[in-house]
């Protein structure tokens, strides 16, 4: 069966396009002196809305925005469910943690989920699993339980993760766009990597470490396991042979700078399905970069807020898309 | 029915009008969902993006062209046709119009996705329209010239005393 095509929706994409950040605009925003001289600026590039106040506000209109619009010109609003797999998945972990430890977080929950949260939320809270996506019924039982009656919250996480990760590899074969697959893979293996070296890091058995991965094609997991239970050295020699070899350098600065460089990686990779005017690809992209620089201005205000030297934000800051 | 020439002659005249409205019609709706989408996110861009979306419209005038050059040699249009036409002469006549029908079909569907891709150009980079109309015009070159052949052969099916 042939792709559907997004004509109209990558022509607006387009146009959209042209209002996304680019370096000089970051470069303006790193020459503000304070975080509210950078609030001020994002307003006038009509970042926020008229009852967006602070940063946090702000950058969450924006997430807003992006799902808006990007449903508002797809015919069918899942086509990008791979891409809100993993919101899905922190509300999940956030509901869970919630219902077990009966505290409530303001903020914990995110927006962009193929389901709203507050389904999640009364899902677990009634224990009705069923009820959920089948991608999240199942590991919710089980990390609920695990909480409940280990009240071990990293082995909560560790499933949890690996579920996500295994729900967006798995969305992500189904998918007959390349970009979408591209994404989905990249995702599950840099994230695989970063698991990879928390554990190794915190010294974690073999075993754990096996489990916590998720399968992938470009990354094997018993070999990035094995890896990972020696040292940090072996991961990056592992890493050497694989697609991932340019991140090593990154990988041995810092696990931030690792991040980093997943994120550019991923925005170099899709760049080529950026240029097919009838696929899906643009919109992912436009999508990917929308995300990249949300977390570039969290970056800049986050640093500006607590005094950091403009080098050190130039080092964590994302490949521009535009 | 068709043993008569004069049926194959107006076959080739539909063919001519149908292929090269069709390719129009598809590269046009094409052009016209790009075009759309750009507005609607910026109406100042019409006059650019509505050039770039009657590019494709040209091949359905030239299959309209070829058509009326065949009903006119063949004398339908002006009601003095042979109807005693010979099939080889009829079939002269279908194969002079199947050029600009392939091709107008073809290059018309062509011609409305490249325009399409340029509409994204003019989209981000309005300063750059000039150049988005030359890659749409490339694919006209084609349809021009199965036009100048299928024209030729009407032209010289006429006089041939077959």
């Amino acid at each position: 069966m042939s792709e559907e095509r997004y004509t109209y929706a990558v022509a607006r994409v387009r146009a959209k396009e042209s209002t996304l950040l680019n370096k000089a605009a970051l470069d303006q925003l790193l020459a503000c002196k304070t975080s509210e001289d950078c609030l001020r600026a994002l307003a006038e590039r009509g970042w926020g809305s008229e009852n967006t106040h602070t940063a946090e506000e702000m950058l969450k209109a924006e997430t807003e925005k992006t799902w808006q619009f990007l449903n508002s010109v797809l015919p069918d609003a899942h086509t990008l469910d791979v891409f809100r797999l993993s919101a899905d998945f922190h509300n999940l972990k956030a509901a869970i943690k919630q219902v077990c430890t009966e505290q409530e977080t303001p903020n914990v929950f995110c927006e962009g989920g193929t389901i709203p949260a507050a389904q999640i939320l009364a899902a677990v809270q009634e224990q009705r699993f069923e009820s959920l996506p089948a991608a999240l019924a199942a590991p919710g039982r089980q990390c609920f339980d695990i909480l409940l009656h280990t009240r071990d919250a990293q082995l909560c996480d560790l499933a949890l993760d690996k579920a996500c990760l295994e729900a967006i590899a798995q969305k992500g074969r189904c998918e007959k766009n390349e970009a979408l697959r591209l994404y989905a893979e990249t995702t599950v293996a840099c994230a695989d990597i970063r698991i990879a070296v928390r554990c190794c890091k915190t010294k974690k058995s073999a075993e754990l470490i096996r489990q916590s991965l998720a399968e992938c094609s470009s990354i094997s997991v018993p070999l990035l396991a094995k890896a990972a239970a020696e040292s940090t050295e072996a991961i990056a020699a592992y890493l050497l042979t694989t697609a991932y070899a340019d991140g090593v350098e990154a990988l041995k600065t810092s696990l931030s700078a690792f991040e980093c460089w997943c994120d550019s990686f991923l925005i170099r990779r899709l760049q080529p399905q950026r240029y097919n005017p009838f696929t899906i690809g643009p919109l992912a992209g436009y999508l990917l970069a929308r995300e990249s620089e949300i977390k570039s201005v969290r970056l800049i205000l986050s640093a500006k807020r607590n005094g950091l030297a403009e080098q050190t934000i130039r080092e964590r800051l994302r490949e521009c898309y535009v | 029915m068709f043993t008569n020439g004069l049926s194959w002659a107006l076959l080739g005249a539909a063919l001519a009008a149908l292929g090269g409205g069709m390719g129009s019609a598809a590269g046009v709706g094409i052009a016209g969902q790009a075009a759309a989408g750009v507005v609607a996110e910026d109406p100042g861009k019409f006059g650019k993006v509505l050039i770039l979306q009657l590019l494709p419209g040209t091949q359905g005038i030239y299959g309209l062209l070829v058509a009326f050059i065949t009903l006119s040699s063949t004398g339908i249009l002006g009601g003095t046709a042979d109807v005693n036409m010979t099939m080889a002469k009829g079939l002269l006549y279908l194969a002079a119009c199947l050029p600009i029908a392939i091709v107008g079909y073809v290059s018309g569907k062509r011609q409305g996705e490249v325009s399409a891709a340029s509409i994204g150009l003019v989209a981000k980079r309005p300063d750059q329209s000039g150049k988005a109309i030359i890659f749409p015009a490339m694919v006209e070159t084609y349809a021009i010239l199965a036009l100048l052949v299928s024209i030729l052969a009407v032209t010289g099916a006429t006089a041939l005393p077959v």
